[in-house]
């Protein structure tokens, strides 16, 4: 049974999380970013459930870190982070506000992931352009600087850009 | 079979599973590594390190799942590093070396066109430990398969050279795909208990992928009879030695190192 006090406790470690930068996209935090499963209060710590984008995230074991750092700066300790990697994360569990972010960026947001499943032998469309809006582009890459991203051009503005992938 | 040998059959049947699902991905990935700073464009040249680097995530869960099913304390790296030839369990058709960029891709696509159908099975596994890395793996193997098949179908379609050495690649390569679906040693078992599905599932999936992208890349059909199924062809080539010599020495100098 978790009782209030604790709640609001979760609540604020929680509050601290969102101020945990993805070092890859730092402008979002990891709690947009989906990755951060459960808060719990254990064994008179905190333990902190979170699951990787990709297995091979090369930025996953820093994430690790800047959480213990954060929590353990703003009072909460001992803390123990636990990877997770059942149910496999999702590009759906961003927030509306890092898709938003990912926008003000000039990185395209990913749409559902639900509806790409069945054309695996097809090339995903190439989505709109971030910056002036155009459906008319290509992709020029499938894979981008990181694991999460491929690479497009705008036809229109003739803009490179990027696209965070539906996974 | 009493309980407990069963019980000592099924333990060391998963480790020999989890243990070949990291050593594919280990081996291929490194294979994959090699061609950094090399792709003939910058995007494929990312494509190749990104699937390289997916391949090793991937690796690395499946080699610590089996080093914890082992019970021996034996980690990540002391299976990647400290094991010799005889040891590696993953396909010859991983160890191959890279060639032309043709053959690298059909490699790749081989391979993929098996791991996704393994993947998709296995996520549905009674064992949640493997269903939980097959599931996440799927999601990423969907997205090498669909840059695998796309290069298939371009340079199948493409011009006669690069049509010629794709088929090349191809007679090259099929003759390891046997090995693919040998069922190895606790293998049965697994598939009996539902934990992996059958080998003659996968492979009539594989083949099917395979005959499916291979008319569209304007090749010839697979030859039944050129991928090989004798034991010979379950084992090493030549290449692994060499692949180990670059992979391991560092850390065979250094065993202490950490980085």
């Amino acid at each position: 049974m978790v009782n209030a006090r604790e709640m609001d406790c979760a609540d604020s470690v929680r509050g601290v999380l969102s101020g945990v930068a993805d070092p890859e996209i730092p402008e979002i935090s990891i709690v947009d970013l989906g990755i951060v499963r459960k808060v719990e209060n254990a064994r008179g710590g905190w333990r902190i459930t979170v699951t990787p984008t990709y297995s091979g995230c090369p930025a996953f074991d820093v994430i690790c870190g800047d959480i213990v750092s954060a929590l353990n700066r703003a009072g909460y300790a001992p803390v123990e982070v636990v990877r997770a990697l059942s149910p496999p994360w999702s590009s759906d569990w961003l927030s509306g506000k890092a898709k938003k972010t990912l926008l003000r960026l000039g990185i395209s947001p990913p749409g559902p992931a639900s509806e790409i499943k069945p054309v695996l032998f097809f090339n995903l469309p190439s989505p709109p352009c971030p910056r002036c809006g155009s459906p008319q582009t290509e992709t020029t890459g499938q894979f981008g600087a990181t694991a999460c991203k491929s690479l497009h051009r705008c036809l229109s503005c003739r803009e490179p850009f990027e696209h965070f992938k539906p996974i | 079979m009493s309980s407990i040998s069963e019980k000592i059959s099924l333990r060391r049947a998963r480790f020999d599973f989890a243990l070949r699902m990291g050593d594919n991905g280990l081996i291929l990935s490194h294979r994959l590594s090699q061609w950094l700073g090399r792709a003939h464009a910058i995007e494929e040249d990312i494509a190749l390190a990104n699937i390289a680097l997916d391949l090793l995530g991937q690796a690395r869960l499946w080699l610590s799942l089996a080093g914890r099913i082992e019970g021996r304390g034996r980690g990540e790296d002391a299976l990647a590093f400290f094991r010799g030839e005889s040891d590696f369990r993953h396909f010859a058709l991983a160890e191959q070396p890279n060639g032309d960029f043709a053959r690298t891709i059909m490699r790749q696509f081989l391979f993929d066109a098996r791991q996704l159908a393994l993947l998709e099975k296995l996520g549905e596994s009674a064992d949640k430990e493997f269903a939980a890395l097959a599931a996440k793996g799927a999601k990423e193997t969907s997205y090498h398969i669909r840059h695998s098949a796309a290069w298939m179908r371009r340079l199948g379609c493409g011009t006669a050279e690069s049509n010629r050495r794709l088929k090349e690649a191809a007679e090259e390569l099929l003759r390891f795909c046997g090995g693919m679906f040998c069922e190895e040693r606790g293998e049965e078992l697994l598939a009996r208990r539902g934990v992996i599905p059958s080998a003659d599932i996968l492979r009539a999936q594989w083949q099917s992928t395979v005959e499916q992208v291979f008319a569209e890349s304007d090749l010839p059909p697979p030859d039944a009879k050129a991928i090989d199924s004798r034991p010979s062809f379950c084992g090493h080539t030549e290449h692994l030695g060499y692949i180990l010599a670059e992979m391991q020495s560092l850390p065979r100098l250094h065993p202490q190192a950490k980085w």
